[in-house]
């Protein structure tokens, strides 16, 4: 559609508007962790103009110049919650993309029947996982993994996350599967290949995209998640969001160093969404679309 | 061929040989009972010991999770074995449907049961069957009740959501320089965690003194931006807060269907003298219906969980005007590690979920049959 000059002013108004509301928070917190209280009571917004650049907020956090090569505390503790959180996302986001992979290949190529489920009522009982609000798992779970001294544990949080995210996994790689032509593995069958084979060798390699943005959905839903993890880690296996969370309620906020660390907790999800938003955006609209 | 007896024909249909023999079968049989028997054996111990019966046994129910998950396996192995071709087959669902069985049914079943004690962990005497006590206690709960209209008008909030969403989808479908920027920035949002919006966003630009938005605010003309102290601009700004990080959801899933719209018809439209607003009307928007609508239940699903930027920012605050049931249920765990009582509300909110999705989708479909 062609647009005349008028209406090119409202679109492109509206698309820049809309991304200044995106991008300011992000804006205000990167500057924010290089202020100084009396930049930040003074609501000042650009740097180098209005307010000298400070490290103040990152040096705290043991991430400035002058810091980076000194032992720091709070930089240790920041780097264990860094590596709990990813390790416990990544491991969660391959479980369930493993589980996920199988269950969907198995639903989009074979009949079953168990009991009285038949295929449809399967994939209804994967995606109704969805509806499941986390509260209600919360407590039962909290308290049967107290029972089994799971709490806290690295391997505990990795199995409710898988359980979390499961289903989308589900539900993005049914489509994904289904997509596939099935003579392809017909002929491999017929050349005496297994049922496991033909899926390795011949559909996995064709649905690696698919799995590629049904991993990184999972990967940021599990990074992101706060709710769980306040609940059933306290120490070991204690995530970026709780130990930023246990920060904000703290009774002073400083202002630079819950910027720099709220920063430090966003930046790789950002960087992520630059790179990889093809794979984000075609995981998302894989559900959009078959409706 | 024979195979008439498969009135549903698979998909990917394996011509095998599934002769299987009786031995292979009578071990497979073994493996599945053995291992059982092994795990049985190992919660027996553990009951008796937990119950001060006998003196010997473990210090966690950790080994009896070790049996089950040797059972699980082994009931997965023994289905090749006695099914052959058609057990491998079975070995690509099986995995996931035990775990969510383990996962989700069992805690379910567990909760549901102390859902009808008064368990109060800080307490001394363990829990106590109370029958339908904590129900009446949840009718006469006001805050309860509250937490549950707060969440009709956060749904409902999800329309205004959808109404932008959709303004944002048509204007990056149109052509437009500079798509890939746009579409990046505003896919932003969403990887943000709502730990860190909670502050970003809640706590220091909506800071009253010097954030940035008060100071927006009082340039406006608001002499006392406060937005956490009224309860309807409560409310209101965590709406606006929740809908700042979903609105890029909806964006991409409505985007998705646009660019999916069949061009002749739009062009068979134009061609006609169609102006944009009957266009869209007429055109666009009946036949996006079924992406609309699939985009309105996942989001109305993210919504009912909405939790995190609340508890962290507001806490429920003013006098309960934001809590959303997640959150209250949080609030009476965390203040009065009221078990018990906590599990019952949080399964009597499952129940009203489920009616609502019912509700909902039996009119989506509905709706769509009609549409089409």
């Amino acid at each position: 559609m062609r647009h005349n000059l008028s209406e090119k002013i409202v679109i492109y108004g509206i698309l820049l508007l809309w991304t200044f509301i995106c991008l300011f928070p992000i804006y205000w917190t990167a500057t924010t962790s290089f202020k100084t209280a009396a930049s930040v009571t003074q609501g000042l917004l650009i740097p180098w103009i209005d307010f000298e650049p400070s490290w103040k907020g990152w040096r705290n956090l043991g991430f400035s110049p002058d810091t980076i090569f000194v032992e720091s505390n709070p930089r240790e503790e920041f780097l264990a919650r860094f590596f709990n959180t990813a390790f416990i996302s990544a491991s969660a986001s391959a479980l369930a993309v493993i589980l996920g992979s199988f269950a969907a290949y198995g639903l989009s190529r074979f009949n079953y029947k168990f009991g009285f489920m038949r295929n449809p009522d399967i994939s209804f009982f994967f995606l109704s996982q969805l509806i499941l609000p986390p509260v209600v798992l919360a407590l039962p779970v909290l308290v049967l993994y107290r029972e089994l001294d799971l709490l806290d544990t690295h391997i505990g949080m990795i199995l409710i996350y898988t359980l979390t995210v499961l289903p989308i996994v589900i539900w993005i790689m049914r489509d994904q599967f289904n997509a596939v032509p099935i003579e392809l593995e017909e002929a491999a069958l017929v050349d005496g290949a297994s049922v496991w084979m033909s899926f390795f060798k011949i559909v996995l390699p064709i649905v690696l995209p698919g799995i590629a943005s049904a991993f990184i959905l999972c990967l940021i839903l599990c990074w992101n998640e706060y709710f769980l993890a306040a609940l059933i880690t306290s120490t070991d296996a204690k995530t970026m969001p709780v130990m930023v969370a246990s920060q904000i309620s703290s009774q002073s906020i400083k202002w630079w160093n819950m910027a720099a660390i709220s920063a430090a907790l966003c930046l790789p999800l950002i960087i992520v969404a630059i790179f990889l938003e093809r794979y984000i955006v075609k995981g998302m609209a894989a559900g959009a679309i078959k409706g | 061929m024979s195979e008439v007896k498969y009135i549903e024909r698979d998909p990917l249909y394996v011509v095998a040989p599934s002769t299987v023999s009786e031995s292979t079968k009578r071990a497979g049989k073994i493996i599945v009972w053995s291992s059982f028997l092994l795990m049985v054996v190992i919660a027996i111990i553990q009951t008796l010991y937990s119950n001060d019966r006998i003196s010997f046994g473990f210090s966690n129910w950790r080994p009896v999770l070790y049996a089950y998950i040797l059972w699980a396996v082994a009931i997965g192995y023994s289905r090749v074995l006695i099914y052959g071709e058609r057990g491998k087959r079975n070995l690509f669902v099986f995995p996931a449907v035990m775990f969510i069985i383990s996962i989700v049914i069992f805690p379910m079943l567990f909760g549901l049961y102390i859902s009808f004690t008064d368990w109060n962990l800080s307490s001394v005497d363990g829990r106590k069957f109370n029958g339908l006590d904590n129900f009446y206690q949840m009718i006469s709960d006001p805050y309860y009740w509250n937490a549950l209209k707060n969440m009709i008008y956060y749904v409902l909030a999800v329309l205004v959501e959808f109404s932008i969403a959709f303004l944002l989808a048509i204007l990056l479908n149109s052509q437009i320089r500079g798509r890939k920027f746009f579409r990046i920035a505003f896919l932003i949002p969403l990887m943000l965690s709502p730990v860190a919006v909670s502050w970003m966003v809640g706590k220091s630009m909506l800071e009253q003194r010097f954030g940035p938005v008060a100071s927006f605010a009082r340039w406006l003309g608001w002499d006392t931006p406060t937005f956490f102290s009224n309860p309807v601009i409560a409310k209101m700004t965590m709406m606006c807060m929740d809908a700042w990080t979903f609105i890029p959801l909806m964006i991409i899933m409505l985007l998705a269907g646009l660019q999916a719209l069949p061009k002749e018809v739009l062009e068979a439209a134009k061609v006609d003298g169609a102006n944009k607003w009957t266009m869209f009307k007429n055109i666009i928007f009946p036949i996006m219906l079924p992406v609309s609508l699939t985009t309105l239940v996942i989001r109305i699903i993210f919504k009912l969980k909405l939790a995190d930027i609340i508890i962290i920012v507001t806490a429920g605050g003013p006098g309960g005007a934001t809590d959303s049931v997640t959150s209250f249920i949080v609030r009476e765990y965390r203040d009065r590690s009221n078990v018990g009582y906590g599990t019952l509300l949080s399964f009597v909110y499952l129940i009203f979920i489920i009616i609502l999705m019912t509700i909902l989708i039996r009119f989506v479909n509905r709706w769509l049959q009609r549409a089409s």
